[in-house]
Formats: C-alpha cells, structure tokens, sequence
C-alpha cells in the first residue's frame, strides 16, 4: 500500500502548490478548518489563489492568515461577515468574491468529485446570482444550471485516520470537508490523529481513502468563534 | 412618521413565530430573532431543529466549561446534541433543504415585499457578508416565515410595494411576524392575520408600504 502519510504540512504540500491554482478548503466558520495546511500555505507564500470556501476565517486565524498576506487574488464563498481584512480588501477591489449560496457551493464541491460537471437548482432564480446563467424549466419551476468545481488542490481537516486515508470526521466539523475533499485533483487531509490500520470501523467511515492522497497530523489549536453557554441551575 | 408604535419586543415576536410550528416538524431557524424562537416552542409540540453545517437535532447551549469546538450551529455559536441527533456534511444538509424536507423556516429580513420577495443578505456598497444557506432555505423549504422590525430605524417601512435590496428569493414569502402584528402574501398584496398588543390596524396600515387587502 502507498504510503500516504507525511512528517509535516509542508512536506504533504511539497510540488502541490503553484501560483494562480484553485484551492477548496473545508470548514465551516472557524469549525473544521484545515489550520495546519493553511499556515503551511502561508509558509510557502504561493500567490493568486482562487479559494472555494463557504468562509474566509477571521482576522489572523484560519484563511485570514491567507488573505493578510495578499495570497488569496479571489474567494468564493457564501458568508464573510466575520472577516474585517476581507471586507476592506473586497471594498477597496484587490479581492474578487464571488458569492455563492451555501448549499449551492457544497453541491459544486460533490458534484465536481462525482464527475457531474453542472447540475440545475432552484436556489437563486430571481436574483442576482441567477445572471447569466442558464434557465431551465422542469415541471412547471425554473432552475439555474451551476458548474460543478474540480479543484486543483483539496485540503480538508477531519478528526481521525487511518494510513490508508479513511477519514472520520467528529460533529460538526464535517462540514464542508467531505464534499471538498472529494473535488481535489489532489486531496491533503489534516488529522488530529492517525490510527492503526484496521481500528476504524469499515461501516463508520465518512470519506474513504480514495479521495485523500496525502495525509498528515498535528496538534490543533480549534479556536471557538463564538463560545454561548448556559447557567447551571442552581440545585 | 409620529411617535413610533413598539407593539411587540423581541421576545414577543420569538415567542408569537413559535406559534407557527407543528408537532413533529423538521425546521431550520434563522440567525437573531429566530433564534430565540427555541425558547417559545408550545408544550406537546416536538420539532426537530436543523442547523445547515450539519446537523439535526440541535439542542442548547452548553452548560460553562462543556463547550466543544466541533459542536457549533449556523450562527457558530458553541451548542450541544440530542438524543435524536445526526450529524452530515454540508452537501447532504443541502440536499434535505433544496429536497423539500424541512416544513419550515423561520429567517430575520431586511425587505419583505408584497409578493413574497425576501431581501435580507446584502446591502450594496455597504455591507458585504453574504447570503450562507439563505437562498437555498427560501427556494427548498416548506414554508417561510419572516421575523423582522416592521419599520427601520428612521421609521420607514420594511414591508413594500417591491425590494430595494439584493433579492435572496422571489416570491418565497408565506408570512410575516413584525413587531406590529401578523401579516400573510395573498394575491394581490398583504393580508392582516393579527395585530400586535396595542396596535391599531390603522398604525400597521401607516407603517406598511405594502399594499394591504381583504
């Protein structure tokens, strides 16, 4: 079996990255994102990238790091709000974005991974996101036709893996990454941890090995974006 | 506009789109006001919450020291499971919304229309954050109610004839809960299902820009 496991992010990233390339990343917020390949991104300062990620971090963390270093030429992605530096990069035009609706991007990231090149939806007909593209009717309803992504490069972060790249994500932290990690014409993977083959359960896998090339692991800070708590009663 | 007419807070909107929900639903409750609509379900009403990075089954905010970094909602608040809970990637969250799974959404709005268009993701040159999974709510779910202040701050209505914003769906309103009362998208405009304590239809009249029928 090819060994797919690798000593640091940069060592996984090592002839994968180039200026201009595509990348989808997984994560939602802040929750599940590929933190250590990004700071290995930053690292290698490739530039240009178009990113396909429903966000783009905050100030400083996550794809943030990114964009203040001017990596990132364009997002596309559903929600920014919580990024001041991409908001005034968009605001002042040296950012592209192109905003898709959140389970229109998802569905791209799938269908790009499972050979569908476009797919027709109802999200968006009557907006802006509807311009220029195809309309079809079905039924009766209008839908719009989206290009599925193929990305050049998926990096996904998930919970645990075997060496041969099974992934098992935890909670809500799946998120985008198992759609995302099955659109890269490579995938790299970061794990929390990296189990013995044979101790994850066949049935319980939620992204299998073929899609994930490269894997590696490493302590992850997991930074909460927004910690709400409830009182104890008091007994 | 004369003194602004509050009718009801927050809370009492919360509390007034709980009303709306049916044993035994799947629902996704949008970010602000909606919400809070979790803390207003009828007694021997069980829904089934939806949060659209992935989960069903959403329960509350974690007790202080428990909060866990996988486990977040659409708003990436810090909250807990269920008993009933199941977790799924973004593509499969979708696929149940655009599928016509969810009975119901309740979503916050900036504009409402007479025609049951939603503006509430962009305002241009201003602020930028983006539609998250609004469009796709709007185009799959059952039904969508809109919670929302039904003036803005200067007064002006919020209900109208058409949408100055950005659209997120067109013609995808069923009803609106303002601070005024309750409102439906009829043919051929608004039709008034309730007022708000201490409001007069003539003052949910003078704050609609809409056109009211029946």
């Amino acid at each position: 079996m090819k060994n797919k496991v690798y000593e640091s992010a940069s060592a996984a990233l090592e002839g994968l990255l180039h200026d201009g390339m595509l990348i989808a990343a997984g994560g939602f917020g802040l929750c599940g994102i590929p933190e250590l390949l990004i700071a290995a991104i930053r690292a290698a300062g490739t530039k240009n990238l178009t990113v396909a990620s429903n966000n783009a971090g905050v100030d400083g963390f996550g794809l943030g790091v990114l964009l203040e270093s001017r990596q990132v030429r364009k997002m596309i992605s559903s929600y920014v709000g919580e990024n001041a530096e991409f908001m005034r990069q968009y605001l002042s035009g040296e950012l592209e974005l192109e905003f898709n609706p959140q389970g229109t991007l998802a569905e791209r990231m799938r269908a790009g991974g499972a050979g569908i090149p476009g797919f027709y939806t109802k999200t968006g007909v009557g907006t802006v996101i509807a311009e220029g593209k195809e309309h079809k009717d079905f039924d009766g309803q209008t839908y719009i036709l989206e290009r599925g992504i193929v990305a050049d490069l998926a990096i996904v972060k998930a919970w645990k893996a075997d060496p041969s790249g099974n992934l098992v994500f935890r909670k809500t932290a799946r998120n985008f990454n198992a759609p995302a990690a099955t659109c890269g014409k490579v995938c790299v993977a970061e794990v929390e941890e990296i189990v013995p083959l044979g101790s994850l359960d066949p049935d319980k896998i939620h992204v299998p090995g073929i899609y994930v090339h490269r894997l590696i692991t490493g302590p992850h800070e997991k930074r909460i974006e927004q910690r709400t708590t409830r009182k104890r009663e008091a007994v | 506009m004369a003194e602004a007419i509050k009718g009801w807070d927050r809370n009492r909107m919360a509390a007034r789109a709980a009303q709306e929900l049916q044993d035994g639903w799947y629902v996704n409750l949008g970010i602000g006001i909606p919400t809070l609509v979790s803390n207003y379900i009828p007694e021997g009403v069980e829904v089934t919450l939806q949060s659209e990075n992935g989960m069903l089954g959403m329960g509350p905010f974690p007790f202080e020291g428990e909060e866990d970094a996988d486990l977040i909602n659409a708003g990436k608040q810090t909250i807990t499971e269920l008993p009933q809970t199941a977790y799924f990637d973004s593509a499969q969250s979708f696929a149940m919304i655009r599928g016509g799974k969810i009975a119901m959404a309740i979503l916050g709005a900036m504009e409402v229309a007479e025609n049951g268009d939603l503006a509430n993701w962009m305002i241009p040159g201003k602020l930028v954050k983006g539609m998250g999974g609004a469009m796709d709510l709007v185009a799959g779910v059952g039904r969508v109610v809109v919670v929302m202040d039904h003036t803005s701050k200067h007064g002006e209505s919020k209900v109208l004839k058409a949408c100055t914003l950005p659209l997120t769906g067109k013609g995808v309103v069923n009803r609106i809960i303002s601070n005024l009362g309750v409102l439906d998208v009829v043919p051929g405009g608004l039709k008034i299902v309730e007022l708000a304590d201490g409001v007069t239809e003539a003052d949910l009249r003078a704050a609609t820009d809409a056109t009211i029928v029946g």
